[in-house]
């Protein structure tokens, strides 16, 4: 993270206080770290079985931005997690998730710098890898990026698309914005309907899953379609009645995105 | 993770909530025997991990042993949705004056346990639920702050109308929802919730499916995971530690990352080829993940040809060609291979293939149309 900008001022792990790492001092605990440092983020990589606690010491220490990458935190967890964070007036993203970048400024998590590029473009998904893939073919095409964050593929998630579309829609940097949803949950729906309602800028959108079975977790904990809810057919449908193109392919979405910020 | 009926009404047991008695047996002599002793009429009911075992002839009546004993007999020779009968429920036929449902499930739009509480008990409740959702009562539990009596005693009152059911719904659902929230469930359910003599509401069948997020935190559920839940491919690969579903197409897939992997699958649909399975090899580094993810997939008659994709992250494209390199030293790979290899390290990794005579493509949709045309 460090050679991709991003001012790594404070590492944590218990029982390693006073110990540096590349040069960065460690503390025991989140909040020694926040008495020395002015720390704006937190991204966390303990194991599941520590990934509350780790949420939970990060939001008590008030650090307004908290990044869980950690993949297979239980459901209900997370449900506690969510109220603690937003009772606190913070903001996590994840968990299982890539973390965030702002290409050429910043980056908080484990994806592969070096596919972006800086630009106009905000990118907002449910995937790792894909998101990576969808990157790097706006990249090959010249279309940069604003902000790209994985908001995470479990069924109970710290932000959602709403909430990262509305902070798109407020960046002066961005131009358009690409929505990778895939199936499970009616989340993608709820985004169709408030980009038709709220959102100026152009939105594109892919949606992964399409042949998957009913029923049958797809790798993500909240890939899952049950009870004839959480279909792609559903989510395409919405996207397409709230006039939003969703692409067949990764690799068509730099064409989509072109033809409409050309249009706006 | 889904549990038998009657592994859940064992939970419902130790929660205090009242199921009938009953027997599980797996033979047709020992339905017999369990009939002798329960006595009287005896419903008799397949006990598998699917829906609609009613319809499929899963459920029977018997009046007395032996016929009980034929009863099992057919019903353990029957194959319901691909999954063969292994054991069967005998219990008493009760008497049933009038049938509810209650169901709690975690909802992640609400963010909330939710109750669910119907009148129109003992039918598919998501055909219900689509034909008249009326008919279904839901109240949100949160789990922060748990179960608020007044609340859950208004929506029950609009379904149980005498005093003593409503106390006895109470009660179940207050012991449901504790058995929810300390096991990590993510669905409890008990449909028909049924009336039967003395005014008595009884559980006379449980669905209880399990978060496997939190499968590590209960190993006394865990130990009551059912193996032909998953095909004999899926059990392989989770002792791996790979995520993988088996579907009944021809191409074998290697992704990494599961949102890819889906995609990936998608694209082999969009250009007319058909995946024979969903394969996430996760983001760790690690070639031993690659030749056992192959073993499995060229162990699958099914499969006509083979495409590995990997967008390295976290994941190195130079370990995964070492998997690759690996598997070829150890298997016969006669089946062709189309690899497609980008991100962390991509040009080690290419190199690595390239020595050994591999071609890679770089782009998805190449690597897809190509993969299609050979298989």
């Amino acid at each position: 993270m460090t050679a991709d900008g991003t001012k790594v001022v404070a590492g944590v792990t218990p029982g390693k206080a006073g110990e540096k790492l590349d040069e960065i001092p460690v503390y025991s605990a989140v909040k020694d770290a926040m008495a020395e440092h002015r720390i704006d983020a937190s991204v966390i990589f303990v194991p599941a079985r520590f990934a509350s606690a780790a949420v939970r010491e990060a939001a008590d220490a008030g650090v307004p931005l908290i990044i869980c990458i950690t993949e297979g935190v239980p459901v209900l967890e997370m449900i506690h997690n969510y109220s603690y964070v937003q009772e606190r007036g913070l903001r996590l993203i994840g968990p299982n998730c890539p973390g965030l970048i702002s290409p050429g400024k910043c980056k908080i998590g484990i994806m592969p710098a070096r596919i972006h590029k800086p630009g106009g473009i905000g990118v907002i998904s449910r995937s790792g890898t894909l998101t990576y893939e969808v990157v790097y073919n706006l990249t090959m095409a010249g279309m940069g990026q604003s902000t790209c964050v994985g908001i995470g593929g479990d069924p109970v998630i710290g932000s959602n698309f709403i909430d990262m579309l509305k902070l798109f829609e407020a960046d002066p940097d961005t131009t358009g914005v690409v929505v990778i949803g895939e199936i499970g949950g009616e989340d993608e729906e709820a985004a169709a309907d408030f980009i038709r309602e709220h959102m100026s800028k152009p939105v594109a959108a892919f949606i992964s899953g399409r042949s998957a079975p009913p029923g049958k977790r797809m790798g993500h904990a909240g890939a899952i379609i049950s009870g004839g809810k959480g279909t792609s057919e559903a989510k395409v449908k919405a996207f397409n009645e709230a006039g939003v193109p969703v692409a067949d392919k990764p690799d068509e979405i730099p064409g989509i995105l072109a033809e409409l910020l050309q249009a706006t | 993770m889904k549990v038998h009926e009657y592994q859940g009404k064992q939970l419902f047991g130790e929660y205090g909530v009242p199921v009938p008695v009953e027997m599980v047996v797996s033979t047709a002599d020992e339905a017999a025997v369990a009939a002798e002793k329960i006595g009287g009429t005896v419903v008799i009911k397949a006990q598998v991990l699917v829906g609609g075992r009613g319809k499929a002839g899963g459920v029977k009546l018997a009046k007395s042993p032996d016929e009980a004993r034929q009863r099992a007999a057919e019903i353990l020779a029957l194959t319901i949705k691909e999954l063969p009968v292994e054991k069967v429920l005998v219990a008493p036929a009760a008497d049933i004056k009038q049938e509810f449902y209650l169901g709690l499930v975690l909802d992640r739009n609400t963010k909330s346990v939710l109750l669910m509480v119907s009148k129109a008990g003992g039918v598919d409740i998501e055909e219900l639920a689509v034909s008249s959702p009326d008919e279904i009562l839901k109240l949100p539990i949160d789990p922060v702050k748990g179960i608020q009596d007044a609340e859950l005693k208004k929506t029950l009152s609009a379904v149980f109308e005498t005093p003593k059911m409503l106390e006895q719904a109470h009660d179940t659902v207050t012991k449901l929802y504790q058995l929810f929230v300390e096991k990590d469930c993510s669905l409890v359910e008990i449909n028909p919730y049924g009336l039967v003599e003395n005014e008595t509401l009884l559980a006379l069948d449980a669905k209880v499916n399990f978060d496997d997020n939190a499968l590590s935190k209960h190993p006394e559920i865990e130990a009551l995971k059912n193996l032909e839940e998953y095909s004999a491919d899926e059990i392989e690969a989770n002792k791996h530690g790979l995520s993988f579903v088996s579907l009944d197409g021809e191409i074998g897939c290697i992704v990494n990352g599961a949102g890819l992997a889906m995609a990936t699958l998608d694209i082999i649909k969009l250009y007319g080829g058909s995946p024979a399975n969903f394969l996430d090899v996760g983001g760790s580094s690690n070639p031993e993940k690659v030749l056992n993810a192959l073993s499995i997939i060229l162990g699958n008659p099914k499969v006509k040809a083979v495409l590995i994709n990997i967008f390295g992250g976290i994941t190195r494209c130079d370990d995964i060609a070492k998997g690759i390199l690996m598997a070829m030293d150890q298997i016969d790979i006669k089946l062709p291979l189309v690899i497609r290899l980008i991100g962390t390290n991509d040009k080690e990794g290419r190199k690595l293939l390239a020595d050994r005579g591999l071609e890679v493509a770089e782009s998805l949709s190449e690597a897809v149309e190509k993969v299609v045309s050979v298989a």
